[in-house]
C-alpha cells in the first residue's frame, strides 16, 4: 500500500461504517457549525420527527448571514428598528431553536459572534484532523488547518443533528502545488482568484483539493483560510492544507483548543496528519506566483478573472461569455483598470480578519476614500472587531472616511439591509460575483482587501501596487 | 418524497453555463424559516423585469414550460452556495431532472436528497438536447439511462443509494439511524475525541 495524504487520513479516521457498492460511507462528523439561515428547516424536521440534536456539544452556533451590521444591544428591544422583518424573524427562530434544544448560541453580546468561519477558527474550535461541517459552502476554509471542512444542504443538516453523522462516498484527490515568493501588493486572494482563473470554476469538482508548496508553507493561517475559502468555487468539495509550526502556533491557548496533557498529545497526533511522500493524487496542478500581479474578476463568476493591468478577454462567439460581460457592461479587450466604482466591500468570511484589515488599513492610512464611493468596512467577527479597534484600525478607516461596521456577512450576499443598488459597481473582497448576489441589477468584482481600497481611494478599480 | 421510476417530458432548455444558486434562488429570499413557497422565488430576477413583469422570451416563463418535467441546462449547473431553496424551488415548479454535463457537486447532493434527479450526460448528448427543444425523451432512474426519440439509449450514473431511495420515494436518513449502534460504537471506541 502506498502512502496516504492528508484527506485518506482524515477520511480513513472518520468512517464509521465502510462504503459499499449499494451503500456510501457512514462518515462521522467531529463539528457542526450552524447558523440561522440554513438551520430552520432542519429543526422544523426534528420537531415534526420527534428527534433530538444528538450531540449538541459537537454544534457551534451563531448569527451571521441574515443579521444587520449596525450595533443591537439588545434583541427585543433594537432588532426590529435596524432589521428587515424577514430576516430579525429568523433570528428569533435561531434563538428559540437553539434554546429549545439545548445548543449554546454565540448570540448578539457574545463577544463571538461573527461569521461562522471566522469564530470556528478564533476560539480554537477548528482543529487538525476534524471533520467540520456547515449549510454553508464556504465550510472550505477550516480546511485551513488540516481539518476538512465543506458545505451541505439542509436535509443533510439535519442528517448531522440527529446522528452525528452523513452518508458519503468518498471523493477524489487533488494537489494543488504552489510556489514562488508573492510579490509586494500581491496577497492570498490574489493566488486563488488565479487559481480559479486557471482551472475554471468546475476545475475541482468532485475533488477534495490539497494546497501544498512553499508560497502556501509561508502564508499564516488567516492567509490560508482565504485560500481554502474559495475551494468552492473551483467547484472543489474541500480543500486542506497540511498543519505545520503555524497550525499549531495559531491554534495555542485558544479557548476551544486542548489544554495542558491533552495540548501535548494533540499536536502530536496533527503532526502525523500531512501527506506522506509518496502519496499519490487523482489530479494534480502547478502554479508558479512568483509574478503574479492583483487579480480582479471582470464577469459573473469567480473564474471570469484577470490580471489587473490585462485586458479582459474577447468572448468570441460564446454566449454565456457575452451574457456575462454585457451584465457587468465591461467592455472586451479593455483592461479594468479605471472602472468608475460605487461601493467598496472589505469583509465575508474570504477577507475580515486582521490580516485583512491591516492590509486595508495600511493603503487607507493617511488618505481619503473618493467621493464618489461608499467604503464599508465589516469585520469577521466581535473579537476581530475589538481587535482591530485596540490596535487603532477602525481609526484610520473612519479618518478615510470609510464605514466601520458590526460583524456579519453583510454585503458578500445581500440578505438584511446591505445591498448594492441597481447598476451599482462594488469592489469587494468576497468570494462570489454572481449576478445580484450583492443585490438586484448590482455588478461585482472581486479583489484582494489592498487592491479594494485603493480603489476606494482612487474611485476606480486601480492597482494597490501604486500605493504602496 | 414521490417515488421516481421514470419521466417522460419535453424539456426546457436553459443554455446557460455555470448558473448558480444565486440566479436560482437569490440570497434575500433565504429569510424564510419554512420550505413551503420558495417556488415563488425561483430564477426570479430573471423571470421578472425590474418592474415585475414577467420576461417572455425567459425559458421558464414560456406556457408550456410548466407541464414539462426535465430541464437540461447549461454546463456547471447549480454551482455555488449550499442552499437546499434551490432544489426545493426548482421541484415546486414541477421539474423532477435536471440534465446537464455537469452539475456542481453540493447541488446534486441536495437534489438527490429531495426527489430531483440529477443527470450527467456526455458532451455531445449534452449539446444535442441544447440543440432540440422540442423532443419529448425519457430520464429511465431504474435503468439509469436517458432514452432519446430515436430510441438511442444514454447511460447516465447515480449514487446507487440515493437511487435505491428516489426509486422508493424515501429519505437517507432511515439508513442513518439504522446505524446508530455502530456509530455509537465508533465514538467509544475511537483514539482521540472532538
Amino acid at each position: 500500500m502506498g502512502g496516504q495524504s492528508l484527506f485518506e487520513k482524515v477520511w480513513n479516521d472518520h468512517v464509521v461504517v465502510p462504503e459499499t457498492e449499494d451503500t456510501p460511507a457512514v462518515f462521522y462528523i467531529d463539528l457542526h457549525i450552524i447558523h440561522e439561515v440554513t438551520t430552520p428547516q432542519a429543526f422544523n424536521m426534528l420537531r415534526d420527527t420527534g428527534m433530538k440534536v444528538r450531540r449538541p456539544d459537537l454544534v457551534l452556533a451563531t448569527m451571521d448571514h441574515s443579521t444587520p451590521t449596525v450595533p443591537i444591544t439588545n434583541l427585543e428591544e433594537s432588532l426590529d428598528a435596524v432589521s428587515d422583518p424577514e430576516p430579525a424573524n429568523q433570528i428569533r427562530a435561531m434563538v428559540k431553536n437553539c434554546d429549545e434544544f439545548g445548543i449554546k448560541l454565540h448570540g448578539f453580546g457574545d463577544a463571538h459572534r461573527g461569521i461562522v468561519h471566522v469564530i470556528g477558527p478564533e476560539i480554537g474550535a477548528t482543529q487538525p484532523g476534524k471533520t467540520i461541517v456547515c449549510g454553508d459552502s464556504h465550510s472550505s476554509t477550516h480546511g485551513a488547518f488540516g481539518a476538512m471542512g465543506f458545505g451541505i444542504g439542509a436535509t443533510m443538516v439535519g442528517h448531522v443533528m440527529a446522528t452525528q453523522c452523513l452518508l458519503l462516498r468518498k471523493p477524489k484527490s487533488m494537489a494543488v502545488n504552489i510556489t514562488g515568493k508573492l510579490k509586494l501588493g500581491v496577497s492570498a486572494k490574489d493566488i486563488i482568484l488565479a487559481l480559479i482563473g486557471k482551472i475554471g470554476v468546475d476545475g475541482g469538482t468532485g475533488h477534495v483539493i490539497e494546497y501544498r508548496g512553499e508560497t502556501i508553507h509561508d502564508l499564516n493561517m488567516e492567509e490560508r483560510m482565504t485560500i481554502c475559502n474559495m475551494s468552492i468555487e473551483a467547484g472543489a468539495r474541500a480543500g486542506m492544507i497540511a498543519p505545520d509550526t503555524t497550525t499549531i502556533e495559531y491554534l495555542r491557548g485558544r479557548e476551544e483548543a486542548p489544554q495542558g496533557a491533552a495540548w501535548d498529545t494533540a499536536v502530536e497526533r496533527w503532526l502525523t496528519l500531512p501527506s506522506d511522500p509518496d502519496a499519490t493524487f487523482d489530479k494534480e496542478v502547478n502554479l508558479d506566483v512568483s509574478e503574479l500581479e492583483p487579480q480582479v474578476t471582470y464577469g459573473t463568476n469567480p473564474g471570469m478573472v484577470v490580471p489587473i493591468s490585462k485586458p479582459v478577454p474577447n468572448p468570441g462567439d460564446n454566449m454565456s461569455f457575452k451574457k456575462s460581460i454585457n451584465y457587468m457592461q465591461v467592455e472586451a479587450d479593455k483592461p479594468m483598470l479605471g472602472t468608475k466604482v460605487d461601493v467598496v466591500f472589505v469583509g465575508s468570511c474570504t477577507n475580515s480578519r486582521m490580516t485583512d484589515l491591516r492590509n486595508t488599513a495600511k493603503i487607507l492610512k493617511g488618505r481619503k476614500v473618493a467621493d464618489n464611493v461608499r467604503m464599508m468596512i465589516v469585520p469577521g467577527s466581535e473579537a476581530v472587531k475589538q481587535k482591530a479597534e485596540a490596535e487603532g484600525l477602525h481609526e484610520i478607516f473612519t479618518a478615510a472616511g470609510a464605514d466601520w461596521r458590526e460583524a456579519g456577512c453583510s454585503m458578500c450576499l445581500g440578505m438584511n439591509s446591505d445591498k448594492l443598488g441597481k447598476g451599482q459597481l462594488c469592489v469587494s473582497t468576497s468570494n462570489r460575483n454572481f449576478e445580484g448576489r450583492q443585490g438586484p441589477g448590482g455588478r461585482t468584482v472581486l479583489a484582494s482587501p489592498q487592491t479594494a481600497a485603493a480603489s476606494a481611494i482612487a474611485g476606480v478599480i486601480a492597482d494597490p501596487r501604486d500605493l504602496i | 418524497m414521490e417515488k421516481i421510476t421514470q419521466l417522460t417530458s419535453k424539456t426546457i432548455i436553459l443554455a446557460i453555463d455555470d448558473v448558480d444558486t444565486d440566479q436560482i434562488v437569490p440570497a434575500r429570499f433565504l429569510t424564510t424559516i419554512q420550505r413551503e413557497g420558495i417556488g415563488e422565488s425561483l430564477f426570479i430576477d430573471w423571470r421578472f423585469d425590474k418592474d415585475g413583469n414577467e420576461i417572455a422570451s425567459f425559458p421558464l416563463n414560456a406556457p408550456e414550460a410548466k407541464d414539462r418535467k426535465i430541464l437540461v441546462a447549461g454546463r456547471n449547473f447549480g454551482c455555488g452556495s449550499s442552499r437546499e431553496h434551490a432544489p426545493w424551488a426548482i421541484y415546486d415548479f414541477g421539474i423532477r431532472a435536471v440534465i446537464s454535463s455537469e452539475i456542481a457537486d453540493i447541488f446534486r447532493n441536495n437534489s438527490l436528497n429531495n426527489g430531483l434527479v440529477p443527470v450527467v450526460v456526455d458532451t455531445e448528448t449534452h449539446q444535442w438536447l441544447l440543440n432540440n427543444p422540442e423532443v419529448e425523451i425519457t430520464v429511465d432512474v431504474e435503468a439509469c439511462e436517458v432514452r432519446l426519440p430515436d430510441g438511442k439509449a444514454i447511460p447516465f450514473q447515480i449514487e446507487p443509494f440515493a437511487r435505491h431511495c428516489i426509486l422508493e420515494g424515501v429519505d437517507q436518513m432511515g439508513f442513518l439511524l439504522q446505524n446508530l449502534e455502530n456509530i455509537k460504537a465508533f465514538e467509544k471506541n475511537r483514539s482521540w475525541q472532538p
